[in-house]
């Protein structure tokens, strides 16, 4: 397969699944917010900062993080990078010029999806009074592009490098879900255990849409049992564990090895961190720190996307140097 | 009661309706079924149409243009319909012409015996920007130069086919051609087994079959060159590359080793044998041509030149699509084949010649005036629908530069009925038939209709207004 189709379809991946889990946290934060007590202020700000994007967001907008100005940064907003809108242009995009590799129906599904984003930009969906409808079909669209693929496309090198890019960007985002908790603001320090802080831990059960599966796992919703189901848990899809073993196999497939060892230095990274993973209890991960142990996985993640680069993606230049970087 | 609403001109030849406004013969299922629907229906199904296209991705970028950097071509759901008679000689035609002008180019860049024997003047070929030098002296594999052609022809009052232009270069369009049958079936299901139009779906792998031909590999490599996302024909480059299961590779995707041409892939380097290539000649590769080029590959043309690599169009074609040649092209038939051509020439005026060049500048409101290495409907004037100011500023350009400009009478454009928002209305149409030269030469029964939407007008580019109506060739 061409380096640059590689490429390509890898960021597809991560831009897609980036577009689901945006919309999916935005609908979630909206239905958290509607059971906060009356006497407590809105709580915008975290979404904004686990995005990563807090700096464009006040350079835009100041420190003042309302409903409107929130949903419209991560959802529309050009300057973002991240938004919906940018990263499902993008997705499309980068489908575009590999429109060979693609099943039609996927393609015109994903062509659908952004033509539907751009509409809710035309509508000023973010001005609306409830605009969950329009995140959840957002969420809706590019499932059934993944249900779509799952049907249509050929397990060749072209599938596990559309994985990779999806479980890669699934495991970073789960984490960062993950650490909205942290940065969630309980009113004092009583309130552990009250029941905001349980709406709150439910709030984002829900976000990976974990809750059903958490609560025949687990029972009870404590700190602890949520943060182990969702970084260490080895059956649920949306684990940060799970989607790194998930990643890990799309290499291997990719370099054809036998699932020993490594053949490459992304195969290498790739391996540490999932073994680190799948020795460490919830005990490890609480003794470091929560939001500590989150922000060192999130780097490591980002290393295996940038050894994944150079293995796969970068070629020679015959003109002038050439290279696509994404991010 | 004919289903125009305002009736056509008697000056032109309507496709539909004859001169007294009865129905012709070869559109006559197609108006009982068409009078049944309401205009509400005819309305919802162009809605419908729209739609798919945009669905489907079917848009292109037009040059200069500020508003977003995607259109639709408009599909007219109204269907061109040519009888098979009238087919028979659109095909026969294009292969003698085809033939011709394949013969003409192995010539001009080998023996040159038609520049030597005085019937095409020598200066016009080597002059020419299109020649290139570097081809002189090749055979391209197969002796085949230009693989696949979309002339443009049109219809005037007398109800005979004349060709416009040749397009032997990169010629765009058949994707709209086939991605429109697949709308255009959608908005009349029956009448497609009842009328017996003939298929064209099988195109790409004709183009497959045509490409694999140019290699004596059991199973070549092929691929199709773009420019890259930015192109406006963009859509046609990927869907053909999916179509044909083939890679679709941008210049930096190929390198050049020992002459011979690799793909730079996941697993390493791969030889590729075939390319489809939708770049011009001289941005192909920055060592023979335009060394500004960033969208080449060095490199390219000595592994095509050693052999390693076939490439359609082959370079060069360009030289005999140009509008001056295109003069001669009934003269370069006679010679290589010893037959009248089936197809007429529209008569043209040649500007380098002197009285040719005098007839023009005195008639130059009843003319239209060409250069001769425009494409896109740009750089042209037509003469009766321009003001005085605009002919006094051609005479001024054709004086300054005679052998840049040709001349031609004022075709009147046949008409095919058109919905235009709530009415419909004639206008004027062109046709552009696909070939291919592999093994054999092999007319596609379907063709891209172009129509100008704005009402009176002749131009029917996509890059100034116009629209594209299905053509259903017939049984």
């Amino acid at each position: 397969m061409l380096s640059r189709v590689a490429n390509s379809i890898y960021w597809l991946g991560r831009y897609a699944e980036r577009v689901e889990n945006y919309a999916r946290f935005i609908d979630v934060n909206f239905n958290l917010m509607l059971d906060m007590p009356q006497d407590m202020k809105e709580q915008w700000e975290p979404l904004v900062q686990i995005t990563g994007d807090r700096d464009i967001y006040v350079k835009k907008y100041g420190s003042h993080f309302d409903r409107k100005t929130v949903i419209f940064f991560l959802a529309f907003d050009e300057d973002n990078p991240n938004s919906i809108f940018n990263s499902v242009q993008n997705a499309r995009e980068n489908a575009r010029m590999i429109r060979e590799n693609l099943s039609k129906e996927t393609w015109e599904k994903l062509n659908e999806t952004y033509h539907y984003v751009k509409s809710g930009k035309e509508k000023s969906i973010w001005k609306k009074e409830d605009p969950r409808s329009f995140f959840s079909h957002v969420k809706d669209s590019v499932l059934l592009l993944y249900g779509l693929a799952e049907n249509t496309v050929a397990r060749t090198e072209g599938w596990y490098f559309r994985q990779l890019g999806q479980y890669l960007e699934r495991a970073d985002k789960t984490s960062r879900f993950l650490d909205v908790k942290y940065h969630i603001l309980l009113p004092s320090h009583e309130e552990v255990g009250s029941p905001l802080d349980f709406l709150q831990w439910t709030a984002l059960l829900k976000s990976v849409t974990a809750f059903n599966t958490y609560r025949r796992f687990y029972g009870n919703i404590t700190p602890s049992g949520v943060v182990e189901f969702l970084v260490l848990d080895k059956h649920f899809p949306r684990s940060v564990y799970f989607c790194l073993k998930e990643a890990e196999n799309c290499l291997y497939k990719i370099s054809g090895s036998d699932g020993v060892g490594f053949k490459n230095s992304a195969e290498k990274a790739m391996g540490e961190l999932r073994s680190k993973l799948e020795y460490d209890d919830v005990n490890d991960v609480i003794s470091t720190g929560l939001h500590e142990y989150l922000d060192k996985l999130q780097i490591k993640i980002n290393k295996i996307s940038n050894e994944v680069n150079k293995n796969y993606f970068q070629i020679k230049s015959n003109l002038i140097f050439q290279t696509q970087e994404q991010s | 009661m004919p289903l125009i609403d305002s009736k056509s001109s008697q000056a032109f030849f309507d496709e539909m309706y004859d001169e007294n406004g009865a129905c012709r013969p070869h559109y006559f299922k197609y108006e009982s079924l068409i009078k049944r629907v309401s205009r509400k229906k005819l309305n919802h199904l162009q809605f419908a149409a729209d739609k798919a296209q945009v669905g489907m991705g079917m848009t292109f970028n037009v040059y200069h243009d500020d508003q977003g950097v995607e259109k639709i071509l408009h599909l007219d759901i109204i269907p061109r319909i040519i009888p098979s008679s009238e087919w028979r000689i659109i095909e026969d035609g294009l292969k003698q012409r085809i033939k011709a002008l394949n013969l003409f180019l192995q010539d001009i860049y080998n023996e040159q015996n038609i520049l030597n024997d005085g019937i095409v003047p020598k200066d016009l070929i080597l002059g020419s920007k299109d020649f290139l030098e570097p081809c002189i002296g090749l055979t391209p594999p197969k002796g085949i130069w230009c693989h696949i052609t979309g002339t443009d022809l049109v219809k005037d009052k007398d109800g005979q086919y004349y060709v416009l232009e040749d397009n032997l270069r990169c010629p765009s369009g058949v994707s709209y051609m086939l991605e429109s049958r697949e709308i255009i079936k959608r908005a009349y299901p029956d009448l497609f087994n009842d009328l017996g139009v003939r298929p064209v779906s099988n195109y790409p792998i004709r183009l497959l079959n045509m490409l694999q031909y140019l290699s004596d590999k059991s199973k070549p490599k092929i691929g199709v060159l773009t420019p890259g996302v930015f192109n406006s024909a963009y859509f046609e480059h990927s869907y053909l590359a999916q179509q044909m299961g083939c890679e679709l590779v941008v210049g930096m995707d190929l390198i050049v080793e020992d002459n011979i041409v690799y793909m730079q892939t996941t697993g390493g380097k791969e030889q590729i044998d075939v390319l489809y290539r939708r770049l011009d000649d001289t941005f192909l590769d920055p060592q023979a041509f335009n060394p500004d080029s960033m969208l080449g590959v060095p490199g390219l043309f000595n592994a095509y030149k050693a052999g390693n690599i076939a490439m359609a169009n082959a370079p060069g074609t360009g030289v005999a699509d140009d509008k001056a040649v295109y003069a001669y092209v009934p003269e370069i038939i006679k010679y290589y084949l010893n037959e009248e051509p089936i197809l007429s020439n529209v008569p043209t005026y040649l500007c380098r010649k002197e009285e040719d060049c005098k007839y023009v500048l005195d008639n130059i409101k009843d003319l239209v005036v060409k250069e001769t290495n425009a494409a896109g409907g740009y750089g042209m004037l037509i003469g009766p629908k321009a003001t005085a100011e605009e002919h006094e500023k051609f005479r001024g350009l054709i004086k300054a530069n005679p052998s840049n400009y040709i001349a031609q009478p004022t075709l009147s454009l046949s008409t095919v009925p058109t919905l235009v928002k709530d009415s419909i209305e004639s206008r004027h149409v062109d046709l552009r038939p696909y070939v291919l030269y592999g093994e054999e030469i092999d007319v596609i029964p379907g063709a891209l209709t172009r129509v100008a939407l704005k009402k009176g007008s002749l131009v029917v580019n996509s890059s100034q207004g116009g629209g594209s109506k299905d053509t259903w060739v017939l049984y």
